[in-house]
């Protein structure tokens, strides 16, 4: 088992807490993983990106060759878009559709959502309104791990022990609240891919 | 022991407190940064009552950790690369005198420029002070080396440089610790009292000293546990990997390699190894990740001996980090692209935070800058310089920490009026005093704009070693009172601040203005901190 992960959005929006999540579970399952992110200048608001990669065997590089990924998952559509290098044949590009607007030449929403759905594999999927209805708009992270957890491979249980030793921390409620979040997000891409 | 998720940064941190360090000493910089937090939240580190505060610049840094290794401690110093040469004085003299207390200097370097300047190869100030470099491949190998490492400085009484690149340094992976780490050493004086004496007379032994030390060193290479060489089926090449460049090979062959490879972590190079791979094959290909530091020493000056191939001949690029595919372009291996980057996809550069306070300090900057036209303003290493960026466009220059201050200074020496240099705090405190005392001693004609968010923000928030003392810094280096004006850096204060720019560029003499308000990331982060110990507080109060 392998799987190549290239998580993508914008600094400040979090996908590290993704990472995380996955991170643990990994550990959890005896697997070999390496996750490289992005520190430093281009957390002000820049393009960011981590390379998740799980396997049973050891992984050597900690970067995805190019070709090679097994999944985007990004929590901003236009930066779903820049990483399609990595993607294998077979890969799927899972993305949030609310986009980050903080430069001025943004290209044409509708254009971006076009470019996505014309993907041989994708699931395009309004991560924040998700989250509203569940309770809260901070959760949106979860919802977008719960879109593309139908393509890692990993057991949903330990990802949900994943969500469970990330969140502790903040106490039960935003445990269940996340929770909650995963398996919408889950139940979306498996109704939508 | 249970597997713990690290970074390689934070492994280094592990190791160095595994390794009985007594203290860690550093200035922030990406991507050696987390070295220092991590161990600022160890428990064993905090409980231990280990240093672990901040220091103004990385010449402090490494002093403070020399003299911990003078009074018999194991000392750890963390810098990114160019913070070496803020630090290079106490470094190359440090080769000198040897140590007390084991010292390792961890330097991360970065290839491609992630967040920095320049790409230099940290390994050329091993090979300049002539220590032991050691260069970790994994994250497991990070905190093993930097265990270990403490040790072997004090068996050959030198320094050791610990040296990875960005992508070790913020890669996560599963590492294996020792169920017990080693206690800290006793206070100890050094044996030999003129040890760290380096005037001429004494110093001139301590050289020979130094000189005399290589052959040990290069042995200690020779006997390394993490130098090895791995035999493959096919002569006609052999590969020598240095750190991390490893991994990218050994992606490329997950079944194995079929050329001899000779892994390189620690330095200096062992002639015996090298001249053993040489004998089995062909000709060598040498991926290094940084500068062609090995390549270099193994190309023949008049072209005699094997063919030598690596950054030098193109085969693999000189510029930028490596990665799996510019590895198996240069084996001619396959490559495989996924569908190319849609044209419509824009580039998104990083950008000051709404509602930072340097955009106060750009905007009323602008405003008054336009009548002069550009050229005028002198930026520095820090958030601020996105100000370079637009909408803002204001900043001519940005090249070492300080360099605002003194390249202002000699602009306006060279009859460019009006200079100007803008500098955050941080950078102030860490380099801009002394050019300040320069500046003022000669009553340069220049205005200091000093954006104080009360933070090292582009590093995460660290304070800095003058929080709260900016004005009376920059009182007691001189500047006059009068021309000394703190303002909140707020759009309601825009006029304010346009005014008090004009007016001082009109005083000629040295003039500070600090624009102030706190870094709203680290107001943010505070105020959650708050909140989640404010809850806490109120559940052990219920129960």
């Amino acid at each position: 088992m392998k799987c190549d992960i290239v998580l993508a959005g914008v600094g400040g929006q979090g996908i590290l807490s993704i990472a995380a999540v996955l991170g643990i579970a990994a550990l959890q399952n005896n697997l070999f993983l390496k996750q490289a992110e992005t520190h430093g200048m281009s957390q002000r608001g820049g393009a960011v990106q981590s390379y998740l990669r799980l396997s049973d065997r050891p992984v050597y590089s900690d970067l995805i060759p190019y070709g090679k990924a097994d999944l985007i998952l990004s929590v901003e559509p236009m930066e779903s878009l820049r990483y399609l290098p990595f993607l294998a044949p077979h890969g799927y590009v899972v993305t949030n559709t609310t986009p980050y607007l903080n430069i001025l030449n943004y290209p044409e929403y509708g254009l971006i959502l076009e470019t996505i759905r014309q993907l041989p594999h994708s699931v395009a999927i309004d991560a924040e309104a998700i989250a509203r209805q569940i309770g809260h708009v901070k959760v949106s992270n979860m919802v977008m791990l719960g879109a593309a957890s139908p393509f890692i491979n990993l057991a949903l249980e330990t990802i949900e022990q994943g969500i469970r030793e990330i969140f502790d921390r903040k106490g039960d409620d935003m445990v269940i609240l996340n929770l909650r979040a995963l398996k919408a997000g889950r139940e979306f891409a498996l109704s939508n891919k | 022991m249970t597997k713990k998720l690290l970074l390689g940064v934070e492994a280094i941190g592990q190791g160095a407190i595994d390794g009985g360090i007594s203290g860690v000493y550093a200035y922030p910089g990406t991507p050696s940064t987390e070295i220092t937090e991590y161990i600022q939240g160890n428990e064993v580190a905090i409980e231990r009552n280990l240093h672990r505060e901040w220091s103004a610049n990385e010449k402090t840094a490494f002093e403070s950790a020399l003299g911990m290794s003078y009074a018999g401690k194991r000392s750890l110093v963390c810098m990114k690369h160019v913070g070496l040469n803020v630090a290079a004085d106490p470094f190359m003299n440090s080769a000198m005198t040897g140590i007390n207390g084991g010292l390792i200097i961890a330097v991360a370097d970065d290839p491609s420029m992630h967040s920095s300047q320049n790409e230099q190869d940290s390994r050329f100030y091993g090979k300049f002070a002539m220590i032991p470099v050691l260069e970790p491949s994994n994250q497991q190998e990070a905190y093993d080396m930097t265990r270990t490492g403490f040790e072997l400085s004090e068996q050959l009484g030198t320094p050791v440089l610990l040296r990875i690149t960005t992508r070790l340094a913020h890669s996560r992976a599963g590492v294996i610790p020792v169920e017990k780490g080693l206690p800290e050493n006793k206070l100890k004086l050094p044996s030999d009292p003129l040890q760290f004496i380096l005037l001429p007379a004494f110093a001139r032994k301590r050289y020979q000293t130094l000189l005399d030390k290589q052959v040990k060193f290069e042995l200690a290479s020779e006997v390394s546990p993490f130098n090895s060489y791995t035999d493959g089926e096919d002569h006609s090449m052999g590969i020598i990997c240095c750190g991390i460049a490893l991994n990218y090979l050994l992606e490329n062959y997950p079944d194995g390699c079929p050329y001899p490879i000779l892994k390189i972590v620690q330095y200096p190079l062992s002639s015996k190894m090298i001249g053993y791979l040489e004998e089995q094959v062909d000709k060598l290909l040498v991926i290094e990740e940084g500068y062609p530091i090995v390549e270099e020493q193994l190309k023949g000056f008049f072209g005699y001996g094997k063919p030598v191939s690596g950054k030098l001949d193109g085969t693999l690029p000189r510029t930028g980090e490596l990665n799996p595919d510019i590895v198996a372009q240069a084996l001619k291996l396959p490559t495989q692209h996924g569908e190319a980057i849609p044209g419509l996809v824009a580039n998104r550069p990083p950008v000051l935070c709404k509602g930072c306070g340097h955009h106060d300090l750009f905007r009323a900057l602008d405003e008054v800058i336009a009548d002069y036209g550009d050229g005028h303003v002198f930026s520095d290493i820090g958030c601020y310089t996105l100000g370079v960026l637009p909408p803002y466009h204001s900043g001519n220059t940005c090249v070492d920490m300080g360099s605002s201050v003194t390249m202002a200074k000699g602009a306006a020496d060279a009859g460019l009026f009006p200079a100007i240099a803008v500098i955050g705090d941080s950078t102030f405190t860490h380099s801009g005093i002394t050019g300040l005392l320069d500046a003022v001693y000669e009553k340069s004609n220049i205005l200091i704009m000093i954006g104080d968010n009360e933070s090292t923000s582009m590093t995460g928030g660290q304070n800095s070693s003058a929080l709260g003392r900016i004005e009376s810094l920059c009182l007691g280096a001189g500047v006059h009172p009068q021309h000394i004006h703190v303002i909140e850096a707020l759009p309601k204060n825009h006029g304010e601040l346009v005014d008090l720019i004009r007016h001082e560029i009109q005083y000629h003499g040295v003039s500070v203005i600090i624009p102030r308000r706190e870094c709203i990331q680290k107001s943010a982060r505070r105020i959650s901190e708050n909140k989640r110990q404010m809850a806490a507080e109120c559940l052990k109060i219920n129960s």
